[in-house]
């Protein structure tokens, strides 16, 4: 008896440990991502040094002059870039909902600085040409590209504040032609870090910190790490940039994604593999984004306008982030953000200049996308939310004048009036004004892709599997999530069959002990008078 | 009475393992389901899938026992004494009547214990077991992968596979307790570890049953 007891329990503990191993997870070498990493370990070279050249030995007055030069050798590359979206801010696209229509920074709206037009002679500041003082840019003149600001690699170039995107005057043209070569990250971070008129204002995982971090910030581009440029990811075969920025993008063509290196298979683990065809890689592997520098988060303009003394002021949060700015209103900032998260397609729509406000908040870009959709999958987003101004008649979203160089040419950021600038604003964009305004509430999302953390500090199961309402993905609904998720009936519909049955079998056992202690009683007396007696029995 | 060896060696392996495994597969899976926390969900969803495809596993290698033996006759449904078998349990046993059912080798369960059982087998283990291989393998649809399941919303799959082991739970508390309703609390149990059992002489069953049964059989 006992070896057979020892047996079931050797057993047991058998059956368990045998489970351990066969779950023991993976930890062999990961040859794919080895592969990677000696890929990318290997930086190109340049084949030529511009300084060298003859045609570049020379002094440069105008910036359009070095771009002629540039044409001279790269006969063809200027016909590149002016089919692009960087030069043309807008691109031609099928939208839902709207068809063929093109859609970029000449109508899309956002809730920052609301918008270019108008404005551009301070917009333009990131635009790759030179000259867009106004609308009548011309869009067809190639001296006008400016090849510089993208292929700088000397960090001389800079461009100007407000001088509609031509270079700063201190710039020294001749060095930096001398010097230019494939896109550094500061080249793309010149714009895209300071989109919104100030470090990681915008994006929240693209800044100035991405130049020089390490890996727990960014695996990809830590100087400790790979040390990866924009352009490794975001490659530019004949100018056609991999990657959308659904702030202006509307379809899902042409993007950059963790797949094209890493496959949609990377984790040894195959449930792990199968997460992928609904929850994008970013969800994970960026559980928080922000992580040196603030980001802005809300924006209200209808707070604008207060001046001191008659004067504009600005008031600093203890982290030098701005709280309040007279032109623009007050800011909210966050750093090491967690992220929302949305099912997202690859698709979007915008409010374009002139749409009719339907809802509020007002969504300044539609992030297309259901759980039940095939091709959607949940995405991290930043949701940068605000208010702005807004026409209550014709409910249409406002682009109104913000920018011009002196006072008394309506624009808000001298004259602190919104009447003019308004006025000033939308006849420009040739749309209608009311006279009456408001602020209304608007809501803008911004997929977070960059700032991968390393592989063990993505998100846990547990974050997203849980009851919590801290859980990740709790308002997410329509779907049903393992360990989120339950019926409510049927869980206490268990609850109580079990703990009935408890009861019911306790109760049966008090009996029966009951009985028995009852008949153990006459039982002892049977004893009792068998041992009196020990010969009767036989 | 005499010492009966009842239950095989297999029999006792196949049933021991099935109930490690069925304990340990409702803690991993009540903590998948949100129940509770113990070893953390990630764990618990890893753990929970080696030891259903333990369970499958085993489960295979049963059927396969019970029909080359056929041991699955145990099991034919019978409503002979089943009222018996159960105003036993409910009135009976408190009054110290003996067992209705005489247990031998050969006839190893009682009619409310192939009933049940027999559920057990075709009913509660297959709603669990099935709708936890659908749950396995459901797959959204996904341009790269096959779509296994796709008609079945994973909410339902969930719902069945929460009902099967909430009934099996049931099954586990009621099933542990009737094991002590044996001649002794410990009989049963005893029998199921080392394989024997002690039972009624056939002579002493003859003479319980001649007494209980009804003319009508004894002419038979």
């Amino acid at each position: 008896m006992k070896k057979t007891i020892g047996v079931v329990i050797v057993l047991f503990i058998g059956i368990l440990a045998i489970i351990n191993i066969v779950n023991t997870e993976n930890e062999y070498y990961n040859l794919k991502l080895e592969e990677l990493k000696q890929e990318y370990a290997i930086k190109p070279v340049s084949s030529i040094d511009h300084s060298k050249l003859p045609e570049l030995q020379r002094d440069f007055e105008t910036p359009q002059e070095v771009t002629e030069a540039c044409i001279g050798c790269h006969t063809e590359r200027h016909k590149e870039v002016m089919k692009s979206a960087h030069w043309n801010w807008e691109r031609v696209s099928y939208i839902e909902g709207r068809g063929v229509k093109a859609a970029g920074k000449k109508n899309v709206l956002n809730n920052f600085c609301l918008g270019a037009q108008s404005n551009e002679l301070a917009c333009a500041k990131c635009h790759i040409g030179f000259g867009m003082t106004n609308d009548e840019f011309d869009f067809e003149n190639a001296r006008n590209v400016d090849c510089m600001v993208c292929h700088d690699n000397s960090e001389e170039y800079q461009k100007g504040s407000s001088t509609a995107g031509y270079p700063d005057r201190t710039v020294n043209l001749t060095k930096v032609a001398q010097c230019v070569g494939a896109p550094d990250k500061i080249n793309c971070g010149s714009c895209h870090f300071f989109s919104g008129g100030g470090n990681n204002v915008k994006h929240g995982d693209l800044e100035v910190a991405l130049l020089n971090t390490d890996r727990q910030v960014d695996v990809h581009m830590a100087a400790n790490g790979m040390d990866m440029s924009c352009v490794e990811c975001h490659t530019a075969e004949n100018h056609r940039i991999k990657g959308r920025l659904y702030s202006v993008s509307s379809t899902d063509t042409k993007r950059a994604t963790c797949e094209q290196c890493h496959s949609n298979t990377p984790h040894f683990d195959d449930i792990l593999n199968r997460h992928n065809a609904k929850v994008s890689c970013q969800a994970c592997h960026i559980p928080d984004y922000a992580k040196e520098n603030a980001t802005k988060m809300a924006w209200y303009w209808s707070e604008a306008g207060k001046l001191r003394d008659g004067e504009p002021y600005k008031e600093f949060n203890s982290d030098s982030t701005i709280e309040y700015q007279s032109i623009k209103g007050t800011f909210v900032w966050a750093k090491n953000v967690k992220p929302d998260y949305m099912w997202f397609n690859g698709t979007a729509d915008h409010y374009l200049l002139g749409d009719t406000v339907q809802s509020f908040p007002v969504q300044m870009n539609t992030l297309n996308g259901a759980h039940n959709d095939p091709d959607s999958k949940i995405i991290p987003v930043k949701i940068h939310v605000g208010d702005q101004i807004y026409d209550t008649k014709y409910k249409t979203l406002i682009q109104p004048k913000l920018f011009a160089e002196s006072k008394g040419d309506s624009a808000y950021w001298k004259d602190f009036n919104w009447e003019t600038a308004v006025a000033a604003g939308m006849q420009r964009v040739g749309l209608p004004y009311s006279g009456e305004y408001e602020f209304v509430e608007t809501e803008m999302y911004w997929p977070v892709n960059h700032m991968v953390a390393p592989a063990d500090q993505a998100v846990s199961c547990a974050e997203c599997h849980t009851r919590s309402e801290d859980g990740r993905l709790v308002q997410l609904s329509g779907f049903y999530l393992p360990g989120r998720d339950y019926n409510k009936f049927l869980d206490g519909l268990g609850a109580l069959l079990f703990f009935g049955a408890l009861f019911g079998v306790f109760v049966h056992a008090a009996i029966r002990v009951l009985i028995s202690i009852r008949k153990r009683k006459y039982e002892m007396k049977v004893i009792d008078y068998e041992n009196k007696f020990p010969n009767q029995d036989k | 009475m005499r010492k009966v060896y009842v239950y095989k060696g297999f029999e006792r392996f196949w049933h021991w393992t099935q109930a490690t495994l069925i304990i340990f597969l409702a803690l991993t899976g009540f903590e998948v389901h949100g129940t509770f926390s113990i070893l953390g969900f990630e764990h618990a969803a890893r753990f929970h899938r080696v030891g259903s495809w333990m369970l499958i596993g085993l489960i295979i290698f049963a059927i396969f026992w019970h029909v080359v033996t056929g041991e699955w006759r145990q099991y034919i449904p019978t409503t002979k004494k089943l009222m018996a078998q159960i105003r036993f349990y409910g009135v009976g046993m408190f009054k110290g009547e003996k067992h209705p059912m005489h247990k031998t080798e050969v006839k190893k369960l009682n009619p409310l214990q192939r009933i049940v059982y027999l559920g057990f087998k075709l009913v509660l283990v297959p709603i669990t077991v099935v709708s936890g291989i659908i749950y396995m393998f459901h797959k959204t649809i996904d341009r790269n992968e096959i779509v296994v399941v796709s008609d079945i919303s994973l909410e339902s799959v969930a719902l069945w596979h929460t009902l099967g082991a909430i009934l099996l739970m049931v099954f586990l508390v009621v099933h542990i307790y009737m094991t002590t309703t044996g001649h002794t609390p410990t009989s049963n149990i005893r029998a199921m570890v080392t394989g024997y059992e002690d039972l009624e002489d056939d002579e002493e069953a003859e003479q319980t049953a001649e007494q209980e049964e009804t003319p009508k059989v004894v002419l038979n």
